[in-house]
């Protein structure tokens, strides 16, 4: 009994006490499902809620859900790899490049002076950069197929701004891993530098012999295919953080990787697994922030939202744009990206470790929080919402003109 | 036939769009869970849709069918891409001697080398019809075949 051991004290305790935070997490789960949206601030609240100087704190060993929590963000990021293929991410890279550029620009860049702004040390200011930076793609998804937005004419760019967003994270996440580890600036550089050459060696890699690799998986059952997939996954992950390329982004790629008929089949198969895991991960990490930090970032975190709300409405207009799009649809597109989620609080728990992690870990929480939950809302009215005047009358399809939807 | 621009949809799907000879702007956002939707554009604003329809794998077939295309064709393109090999929808007229015959009494692959892969009874099809499927006039065969077994089963069911 080596799981019972790894829980350590009296495991029948143990049992009682996950169980009951299982099936918590299963009410709020349904709960979120009845208000349409996304879970994951219910998770976090519940992490609070059960963390030290909590409401109901629990005593299981942080050991063993820490375990879970990592495997819960390897499983993230390869279900996100496994929903990209190959020629959307090459299509996604010609023509996503400047508005994903301005998309940095307009949300990487105030976070990043946030957290300079409140005095914290450059590494954690730039994880707080990244935070405000990726939107989750999960929520994002969801939200334009719930609103029936897959056929507008602003979709795809949304969709294309999410690919150039999570490509950003192959390379962002293992520069913000040798960020948290280097020591001194040159030393910090040869880290970089092996990470990023790492990454698009592996990417390289995945995209050329990816079709192989899943020529070899496809006769297999499913059972042995979630067992190999997962496998695979646990093990790049662990060997890319041998190399301090970030375990996540080794798990990204192993997504990638996979194409065609045993992509969709892995993808079904790893979902579940990957919600059980995720959740733990979520709870976990607001397990660890103590509520005393939560009152100090409130305030930040609401600024944070509203300039990078701003932010992200900059990234839809632009992306949209080309396509034609008149400003009503880019204003909805803006507001589909607002929601963070997900890969915020995988950035955030990078820094768990760095000098002012804590107050990261309270402030991306408070700010997850106010986004996951607003993001959907606004772009559920975003075609209620009154447009500045001045724009209206640019381009020939703004004839219906403001207010009329 | 009108101009059909296909659009990819990052990690949903692929959209299919076109104008109808009225001017309205039609498109399909085919899910790659299977799953299909038709969207109509609203013709002031056309960013957004004014008409939407959520089809499972199962409602598009039923839809396809009622709009003359019958599915069956997806699949039986691609044997047409075998040399030597074709497929033919042969209708059983009123007078044909199988009117009112079973497939296995008809001995066809035996005269002919062609098999009766389906058969499309008002508008519904049933595949992989048995020896015992009795004809009625109206049925439609969907057979597989060499071109001159094919042209041999024409002439037989045709009378």
């Amino acid at each position: 009994m080596t799981l019972v051991a790894a829980v350590g004290g009296d495991a029948a305790l143990v049992f009682v006490e996950i169980g009951v935070v299982a099936l918590v997490l299963a009410v709020l789960a349904r709960l979120a499902g009845h208000l349409g949206i996304t879970a994951i601030p219910f998770y976090l609240l519940a992490g609070l809620a059960v963390g030290e100087g909590g409401i109901a704190p629990l005593d299981v060993s942080a050991e063993f859900i820490s375990l879970t929590a990592e495997i819960g963000v390897l499983l993230l990021l390869l279900t996100l790899g496994l929903e990209y293929t190959a020629d959307e991410l090459r299509q996604g890279l010609r023509g996503g490049l400047a508005p994903g550029a301005l998309d940095a620009a307009a949300n990487f860049i105030p976070g990043l002076a946030a957290g300079l702004l409140l005095g914290w040390d450059t590494t954690t200011a730039v994880l707080l950069g990244g935070v405000c930076w990726i939107s989750s793609s999960g929520v994002v998804a969801k939200v334009l197929a719930d609103l029936d937005r897959l056929g507008n004419r602003e979709t795809p760019a949304v969709l294309n701004l999410l690919v150039i967003e999570d490509l950003a994270m192959a390379a962002y996440l293992p520069v913000v891993a040798a960020l948290v580890t280097g020591r001194d600036l040159a030393d910090t550089a040869v880290t970089v530098c092996i990470a990023l050459a790492a990454v698009a060696l592996v990417l390289n890699v995945a995209l050329r012999w990816g079709v192989r690799l899943s020529a070899v998986l496809a006769p297999a059952s499913d059972e042995a295919l979630l067992l190999a997939v997962f496998g695979l996954t646990l093990l790049v992950g662990g060997l890319a953080e041998k190399v301090q390329v970030s375990a996540a982004i080794g798990a990204f790629l192993v997504g990638l990787a996979l194409s065609g008929p045993v992509q969709a089949r892995a993808g079904a198969l790893v979902e579940p697994l990957r919600d059980l895991f995720a959740a733990t991960f979520f709870l976990f990490f607001s397990f660890q922030i103590d509520p005393r930090d939560l009152p100090g970032a409130i305030v930040p975190a609401a600024a944070l939202a509203v300039v990078t709300g701003a932010g992200k409405l900059v990234s839809g207009r632009a992306a949209a744009r080309p396509l034609g799009v008149g400003p009503r649809g880019r204003l909805r597109a803006g507001t589909a990206l607002i929601a963070r989620g997900e890969f915020s609080i995988v950035i955030a728990a990078l820094g768990a470790g760095t000098e002012n992690g804590d107050e990261l870990g309270a402030l991306a929480a408070a700010y997850v929080l106010l986004t996951a939950v607003a993001g959907p809302l606004a772009a559920k009215y975003a075609d209620r919402l009154p447009l500045p005047a001045r724009r209206a009358p640019t381009t020939p399809t703004s004839s219906v003109g403001p207010g009329v939807s | 036939m009108p101009e059909v621009t296909e659009i990819r949809l990052p990690g949903v799907g692929v959209r299919h769009e076109y104008a109808t000879s009225d001017g309205e702007r039609v498109g399909v956002v085919s899910h790659r869970s299977g799953r299909r939707e038709i969207v109509v554009y609203d013709r002031d604003d056309p960013d957004t849709c004014r008409f939407i329809l959520h089809l499972s794998p199962e409602d598009t077939r039923t839809l396809a069918e009622l709009l003359g295309a019958p599915h069956l064709s997806e699949a039986l393109t691609s044997v047409q891409r075998i040399e030597g090999l074709a497929i033919d929808w042969i209708t059983l007229p009123e007078g044909s001697p199988f009117v009112g015959s079973t497939i296995g009494e008809g001995r066809f692959r035996t005269q002919t080398g062609a098999s009766i892969v389906a058969v499309i009874r008002r508008d519904t099809p049933l595949l992989s019809p048995g020896p015992e499927h009795r004809f009625q006039a109206g049925d439609v065969s969907v057979a597989v075949g060499t071109p001159e077994g094919l042209a041999q089963l024409r002439q037989l069911l045709s009378g």
